[in-house]
């Protein structure tokens, strides 16, 4: 079967909303629900986070829902398991988010299998040396059919996100801002000059927008530079109350979604 | 040069640079400059020139000798708790502080656990005119308070870190998160040979200065500049890094690496890294670590803040794989026993990380004709509230 991402850039490439949530978070067993609603709302794609420890690259909010998932008691394997009961109910891409050490203690091969297994279509490990991938990881991924996803900053020079766009066959995660997560995109002149500056390249792949996408204003700003844009921390803010999740998240998506003549 | 870094940034099986994007082009720079700038002579002469004269530098090579007659062998202590701000950890920073303005850096950020790093930090801050912003865990803030209070009149900022155990750990994700913020501007200046390469190389050159001393002082001394034993304390290990430094390919000398056994090893609440940790990546840096099976960091226990933290410097991780270290682990109480023991003997109030190194003297096994370098890493005046509450627990009638 062909990779997710690549079967949806294929056929939409404009307005694509990504939606990021911690795995196990508000409550262990919310991955699945919350996985199903954002779906049924209209995310073209979804991240989810595998908690961890030490979130080096996270603002507080996406800390606070790493510590709480963990305390709530999830891990890999058990989100292995509710990945493997929900996907016959979803159709859009899964992308799986998290840092190196936990899946390095999984293994990454196992991994790998595990995540092609339960109809995983991408990775983003943001401490993944682009070198140790291209080296030796590159033909591991290829074989399960998983896309890795690299991030771009305003401070990575233009020769290596051509390498970037080489290794990619999905989309590059365009960090907003030099910020972790969960800062609001402002759209000053500077930040739209960097937006202006990747859009010149022409690069092969797609971009999503990431770091500081928390409302329709900003998602729409994101939009016109890019294919599509990420939300995480303002979306973490959502789910944090476990009373009427679902419609809160459908509630939540229709506003970001709603077309430019409705006034925010 | 079997136990230095390779070109890749490795010691062995240990160190390499995983870091995510934001922090690639910061790192990277360092990675292409760093020996540049270090050994451009004009660097040199004002680095040796501000070791000299700002840091008191050479520090003493001290023969201990009630501490060598009780212990039957011929000990001598490395005085880095007499450099300036009282512990080795200004060596690193007065480097270190030289290079980001090189870089054109403006601001400083340093993470600090016993605060000696961070005093280190705003001290050189404070010479170079240069902001400084020091992460420290809030429990630490607590437990050194001293430091906090010196750190604050150098003119630094101090921020206490509450995320997850409010340590040393903590304190790095934080200033790690603060470097990913402002890319441009600032310099982090890590405080052990932990990170990304090229820091744990870079720190280790710059605490060198305290190998390449003691060789000079022991053979003035002693008529040969290998002793049979060089012992450290290891947190990080940047004190011990600097000790062994240019002992490492010298086969006849041993390297006796000492950790935070905390309550006991076995007790669940340990900083013995090189016991309890497996391979894993912390703070950018292949390494040793203390994890759970599902690979998430365990939050260490020591007394002392210097020692507690959950990995060790991947050079070390290397020394204890090839065997080329031996490594102790020391309780809290043996450790406080021997802050006591210093104390009393000969007049020298050490850290209690230092204490943790002296202990390791109980547990080997000297020979009366054996030359011992123990490198006295700092002083204890920080630990003044630690001690003090510690004596009294035990000299009250039923205490333990």
């Amino acid at each position: 079967m062909e990779n997710r991402l690549v079967t949806l850039f294929r056929e939409k490439r404009e307005n694509l909303l990504n939606v990021y949530f911690t795995a196990g978070f508000p409550e262990l067993e919310s991955t699945g629900v919350v996985l199903k609603t954002l779906e049924a709302a209209g995310a073209d794609i979804v991240e989810i986070g595998m908690p961890y420890s030490d979130p080096l690259a996270d603002g507080p909010t996406i800390q606070a829902s790493n510590t709480e998932a963990l305390r709530n008691g999830m891990s890999i394997r058990k989100l292995f398991s509710q990945l493997a009961e929900v996907r016959a109910q979803v159709s859009l891409p899964i992308i799986l988010m998290g840092y190196l050490n936990p899946v390095l203690q999984f293994g990454i091969e196992q991994f790998c299998q595990e995540a092609a297994r339960v109809g995983v279509d991408g990775l983003i490990l943001p401490d993944m040396p682009l070198h140790e991938y291209e080296e030796e990881y590159l033909p591991l991924f290829q074989k399960y059919n998983l896309s890795l996803i690299f991030l771009v900053t305003p401070q990575t020079a233009e020769e290596r996100i051509r390498k970037i766009d080489d290794l990619t066959n999905s989309f590059i995660y365009l960090v907003s801002s030099a910020s972790t997560t969960g800062i609001k995109v402002g759209g000053d002149s500077k930040q739209l000059q960097y937006f202006q500056r990747i859009q010149n390249l022409n690069l092969k792949n797609p971009k999503l927008i990431g770091f500081g996408i928390s409302d329709r204003s900003s998602f729409q700003l994101a939009c016109k530079y890019a294919e599509g844009a990420i939300i995480g921390s303002a979306f973490i803010k959502v789910i944090q109350e476990k009373e009427n999740l679902e419609q809160n998240i459908r509630q939540f998506i229709q506003e970001v979604k709603a077309p430019e003549s409705v006034s925010a | 040069m079997k136990y230095s870094v390779d070109e890749r940034g490795y010691y062995g099986n240990y160190g390499g640079a995983y870091i995510p994007e934001m922090l690639y082009p910061n790192v990277e720079e360092l990675r292409q400059k760093y020996l540049e700038i270090i050994y451009e002579p004009g660097f040199q002469e004002e680095l040796q020139g501000l070791l000299r004269d700002y840091v008191g530098r050479p520090t003493p090579l001290y023969y201990a000798q009630r501490l060598s007659e009780k212990f039957k062998a011929k000990i001598y202590l490395k005085r880095e708790d007499l450099a300036h701000t009282g512990a080795h950890k200004i060596n690193n920073t007065v480097g270190q502080i030289l290079l980001a303005k090189r870089l054109g850096k403006t601001r400083i950020i340093a993470e600090t656990g016993a605060g000696q790093h961070g005093v280190a930090t705003a001290t050189v801050c404070a010479l170079a005119g240069l902001e400084c912003v020091v992460y420290m865990g809030k429990i630490d803030t607590e437990r050194q308070k001293p430091n906090v209070a010196r750190m604050q009149l150098l003119g630094a900022t101090v921020v206490p870190v509450t995320s997850g155990s409010q340590t040393l750990k903590d304190a790095t994700n934080e200033a790690i998160r603060d470097w990913i913020s402002n890319p441009e501007d600032t310099h982090y200046i890590i405080g052990s040979v932990v990170g990304p390469h090229p820091y744990p190389d870079m720190v280790a050159r710059f605490q060198a200065v305290i190998s390449e001393e003691v060789k000079q002082q022991l053979q003035e001394k002693e008529g040969r500049a290998n002793p049979d034993y060089v012992v450290a304390c290891v947190g990080g290990g940047s004190n011990a890094a600097g000790a062994f430094y240019h002992y490492l390919n010298e086969p006849d000398v041993k390297l006796v690496a000492v950790e935070a056994a905390g309550h006991g090893v076995e007790t669940g609440f340990s900083a013995a890294t090189s016991v309890l940790g497996t391979l894993g990546i912390i703070h950018g840096s292949k390494t040793l670590l203390m994890q759970t099976e599902d690979g998430q960091i365990v939050e260490p226990h020591s007394i002392s803040a210097g020692l507690d933290y959950p990995g060790i410097g991947p050079m070390h991780a290397h020394l204890w794989e090839t065997g080329r270290a031996k490594f102790f682990s020391i309780t809290d109480d043996e450790a406080m026993q021997s802050v006591v023991l210093l104390s009393r003997l000969e007049g020298i109030i050490p850290a209690i990380e230092s204490a943790h190194a002296l202990s390791a003297l109980n547990k080997m096994e000297l020979k009366p004709t054996d030359v011992v370098v123990l490198n006295l890493s700092g002083r204890g005046d920080k630990d003044l509230a630690t001690i003090i509450n510690y004596l009294e627990d035990i000299e009250k009638p039923n205490g333990e």
